[in-house]
């Protein structure tokens, strides 16, 4: 597993890392909804695509995420996984499109646990060292 | 006097008085740090700062008192700990016209607060029907993830919801116009605009209305177990062994959306304003500038929007009653209902004049002492209800505002007992059904959607909430009112 949960008083802290800024995004993103539900038990029958933008690297990892709980809240679905399937930079910052996998929640197969409100900027972090491309936040639930 | 704590090489912790403590102010401070609290909530404040935690609340004060346009002093009540930019427990008060409003003095979760209701019942009545009644209150009250309620609007009737709060409720038939009286701001703040508000937000809305949502979140079924002021509490109608229902929520996905959208808003604002942003949470706007006022116009909107789903719960709630005992709903009344993550403008007395401000109060209520107008008239003479909740296993409070908490506080206290255990190390120390056994074991009937919300929110997860009260009712920014024991606990 390249996520894990950081102790946070109120909240719930995440690390994610991988051997990309893509790869450790989706890690990130596997770590929120880790927070929701058992991601063992979500299928991956439904496909969406995200688009979102940032002025800097880690605030389009807290984007990517706040626009996934979009999604996931209005089309009522759990998201198992999330693939980057493009990442550009132009002059005002960097656009990214990815594809989530998921499900339609369901409360009789699916252990529900703590909703996420939002990903935040608190304890945002973009670090990369040796290979590893690590991002951390806070996640308000 | 007091004690002195040197934190670090500029930053002071001063004992002022036996349950306050200031920062004096340093490098860009305008006003001083004060914080409500006794050696031990000191104590760990300072650990905080010295374990060089990436997130610390007594870092938060001080980056909160350099913002431009704060009066008197950044505040932190009894349950402080770390948020976002802002302290949890934290209150800032910015005067309207050279002040700012931030986002981290509101969260993400706008006006999420506690509507409590009264009932003619008695402890002894609910006993023996209690798991009927929590039966009926978890079928009726829609909560955990991804829940929806049975009110489906469009997206013409969430700009009505966003306009009218709770009275959209009411006019939906979810409880009394009476009801609307013991809310704060009559259920209806006005200055909500909802072209302020992103289309993207009020989606989140469509089937939200009447849902509870997951984490420290609950309705409660509680049972009056001490009243220590007898005239205030016959003011709020309460009496020993009452049965009382109290609903802790808020603001939903839309409320959540609202967080995030604007956080990108007003860190550009931050930016064009010249504001030096000390923490990325801690961004802001001036009051006046056109992002301010509608970031201002958003906030109200969530405000509303919250109004309107505890307004829409509470009936639940009655319905529930009705169903498992009977009880018409006309006999349940609204005692109070508050919101703790809100900014508000309101007139305060700022060294002998009376200046128009943005109070922010994230994780703090309002608390306002007797006389102010904006109370239900019942209320008036003694101050209004400040409603403070524990933890599943744990008691409540109701308690008072005073004259005091208007000269030191801006009329704000306390919401909460606040966590001591992250949700993580809580699930590691506990098991969901070993507490909900426990809790029976103490006459305590919780029902939940979510045994490992439970183990995330088990009763030794949080401080005792009675410390905290104790500490503010001795400083005299509120006084105790009751006590209230859970006999019932819905959990998302």
């Amino acid at each position: 597993m390249a996520y894990e949960y950081l102790d946070h008083e109120a909240d719930v802290g995440i690390r994610a890392s991988g051997a990309t800024f893509e790869e450790a995004l989706a890690e990130g993103a596997r770590a929120m909804f880790g927070v929701m539900t058992d991601l063992n038990q979500v299928g991956r029958s439904e496909e969406v695509v995200i688009h979102c933008q940032a002025g800097d690297l880690a605030a389009l990892f807290v984007e990517c995420l706040n626009e996934l709980l979009f999604q996931s809240d209005t089309r009522h679905l759990l998201f198992a996984d999330f693939q980057v399937t493009r990442l550009t930079h132009s002059g005002a910052g960097y656009e990214l499109e990815g594809v989530a996998h998921g499900e339609p929640l369901d409360a009789a197969r699916h252990d529900l646990c703590t909703e996420v409100k939002a990903a935040t900027y608190a304890g945002l972090k973009y670090e990369v060292g040796d290979g590893r491309h690590v991002l951390q936040c806070v996640l308000d639930v | 006097m007091g004690k002195t704590i040197q934190v670090s090489d500029q930053l002071r912790v001063v004992q002022t008085e036996p349950y306050i403590w200031e920062i004096p102010p340093h490098g860009e401070m305008r006003v001083p740090g004060r914080i409500y609290g006794d050696q031990t909530t000191v104590d760990h404040l300072v650990e905080d700062v010295q374990a060089g935690k990436s997130w610390n609340a007594l870092v938060q004060i001080v980056n909160v008192a350099c913002l431009p346009g704060i009066q008197r002093a950044s505040l932190a009540m009894a349950d402080i700990h770390p948020g976002y930019g802002f302290p949890i427990g934290g209150v800032g008060a910015f005067d309207f016209d050279e002040g700012v409003i931030s986002m981290a003095g509101i969260g993400y979760d706008i006006n999420c607060g506690v509507r409590t209701m009264r009932t003619n019942l008695s402890r002894a009545e609910i006993e023996p029907k209690k798991e009927d009644l929590a039966n009926a209150l978890y079928r009726t009250v829609p909560a955990g993830l991804g829940s929806t309620g049975d009110i489906k609007l469009s997206l013409k009737e969430v700009d009505k919801v966003l306009e009218k709060g709770a009275e959209f409720a009411v006019e939906r038939g979810y409880g009394f116009a009476e009801d609307l009286e013991y809310v704060e701001e009559r259920g209806r703040i006005a200055g909500a605009d909802p072209d302020t508000v992103s289309k993207k937000a009020k989606e989140r809305e469509f089937n939200q209305v009447g849902t509870l949502g997951s984490g420290n979140h609950y309705l409660e079924v509680q049972w009056v177990e001490e009243v220590y002021a007898p005239d205030v509490a016959d003011a709020y109608g309460l009496f020993p062994n009452q049965i009382l229902i109290s609903i802790h929520c808020g603001s939903r996905g839309l409320g959540h959306q609202i967080g995030t959208d604007y956080l990108k808003v007003l860190e550009a604002a931050s930016r064009k304003y010249n504001i030096p942003i000390r923490e990325r949470e801690l961004v802001c706007a001036p009051i006046t500038s056109p992002e301010g006022r509608r970031y201002l116009a958003a906030v109200n909107c969530g405000i509303n929007c919250a109004f309107a789903n505890r307004q829409a719960i509470a009936h639940l709630a009655r319905r529930a009653f009705q169903d498992a005992l009977g009880v018409r709903p006309q006999e349940i009344a609204t005692l109070y209902e508050i919101g703790h993550n809100t900014a508000k403008v309101e007139e305060h007395d700022v060294d002998g004049h009376i200046k128009k401000l943005v109070v922010h109060r994230k994780g703090a209520t309002r608390a306002f002492g007797p006389g102010r107008k904006e109370l239900p008239t019942a209320y008036r003479d003694v101050g209004q209800p400040v409603l403070v909740g524990g933890t599943m296993g744990t008691c409540s409070f109701i308690l008072h505002g005073t004259e005091l908490a208007m000269r030191e506080t801006f009329g704000s206290a306390l919401h909460g007992a606040g966590r001591t255990l992250s949700r993580q190390q809580a699930k590691k120390r506990f098991w969901g059904e070993d507490v909900i056994t426990e809790l029976a074991g103490q006459g305590i009937v919780v029902r939940a959607h979510s045994k490992a919300g439970v183990a995330e929110e088990a009763p030794g997860a949080y401080k005792d909430v009675e410390e905290v009260v104790d500490i503010m009712h001795n400083a005299g920014i509120i006084r105790k009112v009751a006590r209230l024991r859970p006999l019932i606990c819905v959990k998302g």
